[in-house]
């Protein structure tokens, strides 16, 4: 970026507290980049690593220099923007040639150590062992297994182990634990978890074994115990199998779908899987499933019409109200203003949730009021009904206090040489007022179709996307694009979050094309001056 | 900003009663009529949230517009937290909306500056692909942004999951949403008012917080209320971001708490929205001059 003509480059002042602020600013960004680094070294946060590192450069660049004004307003929002909203974009478009999703996490390795150890049974001669487990940072109740360290007393000669699911267990360094009774009560850069904590989360770690050679694992065994047994099954890395030491079986990898899994001889899998590559096999399949198109295709045809729909509904009830409500003789036009401001002013969640009772069929408001007996959810046509008109509940005021300002700021004079023209006040009003207004507030109406297009909560806290087919659960009536994507990825079983991410990318794309249209719809972008 | 309504109020003072009946109707009477049902319909959610909100029964099928008796023990049962704990999510919920809409408006003003005064190489660009970029869906990369959180905890574990900071931060990743409104607003003010500053000596940064910002102060204030507004109205991030009971917003807390039951905490719901809904309402009502002509000024420029 380089500026031309920017003003205050011809005058080089150079205010004394201004230069000790800037002085300080890059000294606190020095200090808190080398503070930093070693950690996230240490915690392989390579992305963060990297996040940081450009940042500190971007700031030195920008701020140690007079040149480069813009930059130096521009950087501080972009910072977010490009590490929220356009590193996730890129890791999803990543995510989607890949096979993430539950039980397609770690590497091979880790999945080959988790599969092994986790078969590991007691024996006669297992040793019980005194059991804490300790997090790094605050607790959370993490589902993911690697995120949990565990620590062993040996009864016997006190010694301490620590592991977890992707570290073989190793002495822990003594001067950083504390032991009280028999048991690690505390550890260097560690929150040890509450019998209360632990218990919370037992799900995860009851299958949890931490390796502590080849052929033997540590496993939990209740909260606060564990025990040392044999693995049952076992990795031999020159041939890249696993053979079960009991039955013989002998698990070796094979592609089941587009995965590759531990598969005996009998096509029985292990369940765990690694993360890997899968080239375009989602996009694959999201085209050439076709019950997954034309579900696809289907929600497309109702997220067009969902936002078309509000938009033109909401427009049209706003501003013929800014019509009727806008007439210089009317009394009382600031109380009306105020009164139908209201619906504006209720944030979003509260509208949704309240209007979701409305139309409960038994004892919701609308039913009884107007001593009707619909089955407002139960039915995809009122269904889709009902979300409308919530949205032109929720938008409609919008649309009022727009056209209301359009409206006012349209000269009198047009109006009254249309009226002297022997124009009545509906074709001054047609012919006259309304491309007027249209032209004003037709790229506030393109941004509003966008808006809805993506509108999730609208559909979500609404109806949930229901009314569900009995049949199939990927999506329901009012679903759109969206909500759709979002249960496959976060609702349910068997995340696949893989496929999510090609939907996501193609739910990008689309956005991306109905962006286009809206430039070329939009003189107003023509002249960014 | 610049609508007539105030002065073209005064100078029409409407004389109704001087026509007839009838022709009143047809010119004026009709207006009202519409405008009634306007109102009915635009306020009738609002009454039900109220009555349901002194309705001691508190259950769906017990409520309409008009509560058939009186009490506070919703109230009584919402602040003394059987529920969740209501008054840490209200102060949550202030925490983030403050920070993150004072650190939206702060950004993007900054940036419009930017935008509206310099001339750089990749500036229509810049504006067409923030354009572009928040007209993407955020939730759909919410797998991703949950994972380097889920990082970035183990690096800072303030910053973490299920945390507000870390909720906070991810929230800034709309910072430069207000870019295009207030850019708009920037380029309203003349710019022979900088450019004679710039004569008399003044640098960029004095020009931006001497010149031009005390100018767009009550505009700004606005857009805050609005931001603000937006951010209060997030669920999504909140319901995957914030689990511990004692980090949510009122957007998760409310919706937990109503899901959890939907027919018999009715009525504790509607006492919490009341408590979030009549504090906006009242403050937009004192602000809606400045609303109308913030959401229009970007219409009538074209």
């Amino acid at each position: 970026m380089t500026s031309t003509k920017a003003p205050g480059h011809a005058t080089r002042s150079s205010t004394a507290p201004g230069l000790v602020l800037r002085i300080l600013l890059l000294g606190a960004v020095l200090a808190v980049t080398v503070w930093i680094v070693p950690v996230m070294i240490g915690q392989r946060q390579w992305l963060w690593l990297a996040v940081t590192v450009l940042a500190a450069l971007g700031i030195f660049v920008l701020y140690s220099t007079r040149r480069l004004v813009p930059g130096k307003y521009i950087f501080p929002g972009t910072f977010f923007l490009v590490v929220f909203l356009i590193v996730p974009i890129v890791l999803t478009v990543g995510y989607s040639f890949t096979n993430f999703g539950d039980a397609k996490r770690g590497t091979k390795d880790e999945a080959i150590a988790s599969i092994t150890s986790n078969s590991v049974q007691q024996t006669a001669n297992s040793r019980r062992q005194a059991l804490s487990v300790g997090v790094t940072g605050g607790f959370t109740a993490s589902e993911d297994p690697a995120d949990y360290t565990f620590f062993f007393v040996d009864p016997d000669d006190h010694s301490v182990r620590e592991g977890s699911s992707t570290q073989a267990a190793t002495a822990a360094d003594p001067d950083s634990i504390t032991v009280t009774d028999g048991r690690v009560s505390a550890a260097d850069g560690f929150t040890i978890l509450t019998a209360k904590q632990v218990n919370e989360v037992y799900g995860t770690l009851k299958d949890v074994g931490v390796e502590t050679s080849d052929t033997t694992a540590l496993r939990p065994q209740g909260t606060t115990q564990a025990f040392e047994g044999t693995k049952t099954l076992r990795y031999d890395a020159a041939s890249d199998t696993i053979t079960d030491s009991i039955s013989g079986a002998v698990y070796s990898v094979k592609k089941v779908g587009t995965s590759e899994y531990f598969v005996d001889a009998d096509g029985n899998r292990l369940p765990q899987s690694w993360l890997q590559g899968v080239g375009a096999a989602n996009y694959v399949r999201l085209f050439t499933d076709s019950s997954i198109g034309s579900q696809f295709l289907r929600a497309f045809g109702w997220t067009l019409v969902f936002a078309a729909g509000s938009v033109l509904l909401t427009f049209l009830v706003g501003f013929a109200l800014a019509l009727v409500l806008n007439d210089e003789r009317l009394r009382g036009r600031r109380i009306y203003r105020s009164v139908l401001l209201m619906p504006y002013a209720v944030p979003g969640f509260i509208s949704l949730l309240v209007w979701s009772n409305f139309y409960n069929r038994d004892y919701g408001l609308i039913n009884q009021t107007l001593h009707l007996h619909l089955d407002w959810f139960g039915d995809p046509t009122l269904a889709k009904a009902a979300v409308l008109l919530t949205n032109l509940w929720m938008g409609f005021p919008y649309m009022f206090i727009i056209s209301t300002g359009a409206l006012q700021s349209i000269p009198k004079d047009v109006l009254e040489a249309a009226r002297m023209d022997g124009a009545s006040r509906l074709q001054a009003t047609l012919k006259v007022v309304m491309p007027l207004l249209l032209v004003a507030v037709s790229p506030l109406l393109v941004a509003s179709f966008a808006f809805n297009f993506n509108n999730f909560n609208a559909i979500e806290l609404l109806t949930g996307g229901g009314p569900f087919p009995a049949d199939q659960y990927t999506r329901g009536a009012t679903d759109i694009i969206i909500s759709m994507v979002y249960r496959a990825a976060f609702g349910g079983s068997g995340a696949d979050f893989g496929f999510a991410s090609a939907m996501s990318v193609a739910l990008f794309v689309l956005t991306g094309i109905l962006a286009a249209v809206q430039f070329r719809f939009t003189a107003r972008l023509e002249d960014i001056s | 900003m610049t609508t007539p309504q105030h002065t073209s109020r005064r100078t029409a003072e409407p004389t109704p009663r001087r026509m007839p009946l009838g022709r009143w109707f047809a010119e004026i009477g009709w207006r009202h009529l519409v405008g009634f049902l306007a109102v009915v319909f635009a306020v009738f959610p609002i009454l039900f949230v109220l009555s349901a909100s002194v309705n001691p029964l508190g259950t769906v099928s017990s409520t309409g517009i008009i509560p058939k008796a009186f009490s506070l023990e919703h109230y009584r049962t919402l602040l003394s937290g059987e529920k969740g704990p209501f008054l840490r999510w209200y102060l949550n919920t202030i925490i983030v909306c403050v920070v993150v809409s004072v650190a939206q408006v702060a950004l993007s003003v900054l940036a419009s500056y930017a935008f509206s005064r310099f001339r750089f190489t990749g500036r229509r660009a810049g504006m067409l692909t923030l354009l572009l970029i928040m007209m993407f869906p955020a939730i759909l990369s919410m797998i991703a942004v949950y994972s380097m959180i889920s990082g970035l905890g183990k690096i800072a574990p303030m910053l973490g999951l299920d945390t507000l900071p870390g909720y906070i931060i991810v929230m800034l990743g709309g910072s430069l949403g207000q870019v295009w409104l207030i850019k708009g607003f920037f380029d309203t003010v003349p710019r022979e008012l900088d450019e004679a500053a710039i004569i008399d000596g003044a640098s960029h940064w004095q020009v931006f917080s001497r010149i031009l910002l005390p100018s767009l102060v009550p505009i700004l204030a606005t857009t805050l209320v609005l931001s603000v507004v937006g951010v209060m109205s997030d669920f999504l991030l909140g319901s995957i971001f914030l689990t511990g009971d004692d980090h949510k917003t009122l957007a998760v807390g409310l919706y937990g708490m109503l899901s959890g039951d939907r027919s018999n905490n009715l009525g504790v719901f509607a006492a919490g929205s009341v408590m979030i809904m009549v504090p906006v309402i009242v403050l937009y009502q004192f602000l809606q001059r400045y609303i109308v002509g913030g959401s229009t000024a970007g219409a009538v420029k074209g």
